[in-house]
């Protein structure tokens, strides 16, 4: 939509922009996982991008990604062709009320260290968003005030919108007295 | 034998009534837990909140959505696309076209037909988007006048929703799942005579309208219980991503039909209503606007209705017409290829919002180039909404989470996928 928004952000913060891409008319950005808050702030405040309302985060997992007609992924990819993405994608996407333009903003999480900070500090509409990808995809955002699962029972194992949770699962409802006692009863 | 105690202190235990006023009463000083939900006779949709009360005020409210989450992201990635449009329908059941309609939007736009439809079939996405639109906001306030007291505007609104909901079934074949939107356009062209048959329900609805104005505009318990009561300023409902009929009560002037237009909604003319104060009235306010404006919307659609056909002209999403089917192997490998397989689509990801009945109502969708998406993400308002509800609950009395929720619209299918 506007190349204007990607250009400032790498003109204002370098490297930490690892690349840029447009597709359907959505601006992406790829952020370096801890230059996030910096670079999330900087996109709320500056009078020029105020990005103030929030749309949606969620998280792509990448386990099986074999697209066709389309070579993989240049951003992940090493010169051996063997596939190093990190596995998971985490999407924020942001509008501006007052400029009309948006963004997409991608952290790329790997499997081992599956966290990412959150942004529910910046937009309160994000605390039930990281929630919810924390949910269904397991990531885990630092600083997030109240990091629960929402759809699904404490008790839950796993993470269903992940490529290796089948689909035909099925999960019993048991009581379970290793959990540690929710943050719901201790306050 | 001893004397019969007298009827007062026989039945209240006391003679003096003035024993039983609550300052000599030992009232608990902690606060209490009070569990409302998930099934609440006076709220729609199943979600549970736990209320820390202290009297009858709201201190906190820990809202727990989920009861009606059936995996809809997750069946969406094993279905072909043109299997998820039933999925959608059951996302916001009392809008389902204008979910079809969005959904297909983000297909078209992976598949590079986005905005190349027939305009007959724009045209016939708009009619019935825009019937959804009323049938929506003509349910939620119904219910939340019935469930401050207010009976008869719920029958009276529901009868008029019941009309809209015959003419969709004529267009779609069922009531309430339509599935009637495709990728690439609609499955099939208007009925003869229907858009008569709208043009005459609308001047119906429109006297409907005026009724239930004049019985809850002034009725001073309705104005009671709904002014001033869950409010919510300008820049809270921008931060915390509220859209549609919410964010347009607190004064965001916010309407994808207008900011992002999609579709032929740049050829009508339409207002976007705006509040002022951001409480329950201003929503039931911009909710009856915004039927009024639907109406309007549908008088233009019907006089300008075009004529060129309801479906695309592309084989890579069109089905073959049946008489080909049935008589020529080509188009019945076609047929069976793309009823097996589904459509396929260009590797990529797009998201497409439109206006639905609680506002921005989005779907990312990420292709891997196979005929099933590798990722369909719904951005659905009501789960957005649902989040705001503990801070606009927070302060009032237990009594006033009725007209909140009520108004806030959470719809369980949408809100919890």
């Amino acid at each position: 939509m506007s190349q204007k928004v990607l250009d400032a952000l790498k003109a204002k913060f370098g490297d930490a922009i690892t690349s840029t891409e447009n597709q359907f008319g959505d601006d992406i950005a790829w952020i370096a996982r801890d230059k996030l808050p910096a670079v999330a702030l900087w996109l709320r405040d500056d009078a020029g991008m105020a990005f103030d309302a929030p749309v949606f985060v969620t998280c792509i997992d990448r386990l099986d990604w074999k697209p066709l007609h389309r070579p993989v992924s240049e951003h992940f990819s090493d010169e051996s062709g063997k596939d190093s993405r990190p596995r998971f994608e985490v999407c924020y996407q942001l509008r501006s009320s007052t400029h009309r333009h948006r963004v997409r903003l991608k952290v790329a999480v790997p499997e081992n260290d599956s966290r990412c900070p959150s942004l529910a500090q910046l937009w309160p509409a994000f605390n039930w968003q990281e929630r919810e990808t924390f949910d269904m995809y397991g990531i885990r955002f630092d600083q997030h005030p109240d990091l629960r699962r929402i759809y699904l029972y404490e008790e839950f194992v796993g993470y269903p919108l992940r490529k290796d949770y089948p689909k035909d699962k099925r999960q019993p409802l048991v009581r379970r007295d290793d959990l540690p006692v929710g943050q719901k009863e201790q306050k | 034998m001893a004397a019969v105690a007298d009827l007062k202190t026989l039945v209240l235990g006391q003679k003096n009534v003035q024993d039983m006023i609550d300052a000599e009463q030992e009232m608990p000083p902690e606060l209490m837990t009070v569990n409302m939900g998930p099934s609440h006779p006076a709220m729609h949709g199943t979600v549970r909140i736990v209320l820390t009360v202290d009297g009858e005020t709201v201190v906190r409210g820990d809202v727990q959505p989920g009861y009606l989450h059936r995996c809809f992201e997750k069946e969406a990635e094993y279905a072909t696309y043109t299997q998820i449009f039933p999925y959608t329908d059951r996302l916001n059941y009392v809008s389902p076209m204008i979910n079809n309609c969005g959904y297909a939007m983000s297909v078209e736009k992976l598949l590079g037909i986005y905005g190349k439809l027939p305009r007959r079939a724009e045209y016939i996405r708009v009619i019935v988007s825009e019937v959804s639109r009323i049938t929506d906001h003509l349910t939620c306030v119904g219910a939340s006048a019935m469930e401050l007291g207010a009976f008869t505007p719920f029958l009276y609104m529901l009868k008029a929703r019941e009309w809209l909901y015959e003419l969709l079934e004529k267009v779609s074949g069922a009531r309430l799942t339509h599935s009637y939107v495709r990728v690439g356009g609609v499955s099939k062209d208007l009925p003869d005579g229907w858009t008569d048959e709208l043009n005459y329900n609308l001047d119906k609805i429109q006297e409907i309208m005026v009724e239930v104005a004049t019985m809850l505009d002034n009725n001073k318990i309705f104005r009671d219980r709904m002014a001033g009561i869950g409010a919510i300023s300008k820049a809270d409902a921008i931060a915390t991503g509220c859209v549609g009929p919410i964010a347009r009560s607190a004064g965001v002037d916010y309407d994808v039909r207008k900011d992002y237009p999609y579709s032929v909604y740049p050829e009508f003319e339409f207002d976007v209503p705006v509040g002022t104060t951001g409480d329950c009235f201003d929503r039931y306010l911009v909710r009856i606007e915004e039927i009024k404006q639907s109406i309007r919307i549908l008088r233009q659609a019907i006089e300008k209705l075009p004529n060129d056909g309801f479906m695309i002209d592309d084989p890579r999403v069109a089905l073959p017409p049946k008489k080909d089917t049935y008589n020529t192997i080509e188009s019945m490998i076609r047929h069976f290829k793309h009823v097996v397989d589904g459509i396929k689509v260009p590797a990529g990801e797009a998201y497409t919002f439109v206006e639905g009945g609680n506002g921005e109502l989005g779907f990312f969708v990420v292709s891997d180039g196979t005929g099933r998406p590798y990722k369909c993400y719904v951005r659905s308002p009501a789960f957005v909404h649902l989040s705001t509800a503990e801070q606009l609950i927070k302060g009032h009395l237990i009594a006033d989470i009725v007209p909140i929720f009520g108004m806030i619209n959470m719809i369980g299918g949408e809100c919890d996928k």
